[in-house]
């Protein structure tokens, strides 16, 4: 078993939990609530500001507000220190729209290390991947957590 | 000048500035809106009790700012990426700039890319990122 002050063994957790769905739930966008959120960004097209719009659909960055219930898959190891949001890149392939429903499944996508004089760091990249209900898939929202171990003697 | 297809955009353009609303007032609308209305983002006395200078401004509302940056500047663009670091957090109430500039152009597919940063009044880069849009032929 890992010990949160032993080194992440990299190879070891690409193997056993790259690619593995950990989280999936459904989830429906309410209208007025989707107009809000594009308003406060500064949106001023009526397709993302207006329920009434024929064409109403979620502001293009929408994927990225959800997150999975869990942020790791079960049996992960535990490290030292708290992980941070290093960054999130989100993907939108097809308009979302209020009241339909929307499958969100989270596997991790990606672990690599970056290495210096100061230590390791090591990026966690969850993915969230939002299908319709036909299965087409809608868009995609990462999230990349970093740890930075302690250097090595 | 209007973007209506690719052809009107030139390579190293830059996009007009946009200045985003950072009020407590409009990030407490986004945060309700969102489902991430935690006091971290909400309130600046209880964002400084957890030790952070301040009432943040969430990541992803940063996210939506960068996407209705080029809205405004091609509302027939199609977002079809945007990938951003937050290396520094912004705070509620402090005023930002948003630059983007053309770094890559493909006529035949119509896909820009832009590179985004979000500016402080000091200059220093809070958020940073590539967008990838849309645009018609």
């Amino acid at each position: 078993m890992h010990s949160p002050d032993e080194p992440l063994d990299v190879d070891a957790l690409r193997e056993q939990f790259l690619n593995v769905v950990f989280d999936e739930y459904e989830l429906t966008l309410d209208a007025e609530r989707l107009a809000d959120y594009a308003r406060s960004c500064g949106e001023i097209a009526s397709k993302y500001t207006d329920p009434a719009d024929p064409d109403f659909q979620a502001p293009p960055t929408i994927a990225s507000s959800f997150q999975p219930r869990t942020r790791y898959p079960e049996g992960f190891p535990t490290f030292k220190g708290l992980g941070m949001d290093a960054g999130k890149a989100v993907a939108p392939m097809q308009p979302m729209r209020a009241g339909v429903p929307i499958t969100a499944r989270t596997h991790m996508h990606d672990i690599y290390t970056k290495s210096g004089r100061s230590g390791r760091m090591v990026f966690f990249v969850n993915r969230m991947e939002f299908s319709s209900a036909d299965g087409e898939l809608l868009g995609t929202a990462d999230t990349s957590i970093v740890i930075r171990e302690k250097p090595q003697t | 000048m209007s973007i209506n297809t690719v052809s009107d955009v030139e390579f190293g353009f830059e996009l007009p500035a946009f200045t985003p609303d950072t009020s407590m007032d409009n990030v407490r609308r986004f945060a309700v809106a969102a489902g991430w209305n935690g006091p971290r983002f909400t309130d600046h006395e209880a964002a400084r009790k957890e030790g952070l200078p301040g009432a943040l401004v969430p990541g992803i509302m940063s996210q939506g700012f960068l996407s209705a940056m080029i809205h405004h500047w091609a509302p027939v663009a199609e977002v079809r990426l945007v990938d951003t670091v937050f290396r520094a957090p912004c705070i509620v109430d402090q005023t930002y700039n948003i630059n983007g500039v053309v770094t890559d152009i493909d006529e035949d597919s119509g896909e820009v890319e832009i590179d985004l940063t979000v500016t402080n009044d000091e200059g220093e880069t809070r958020v940073f990122g590539t967008a990838k849009v849309l645009l018609p032929t």
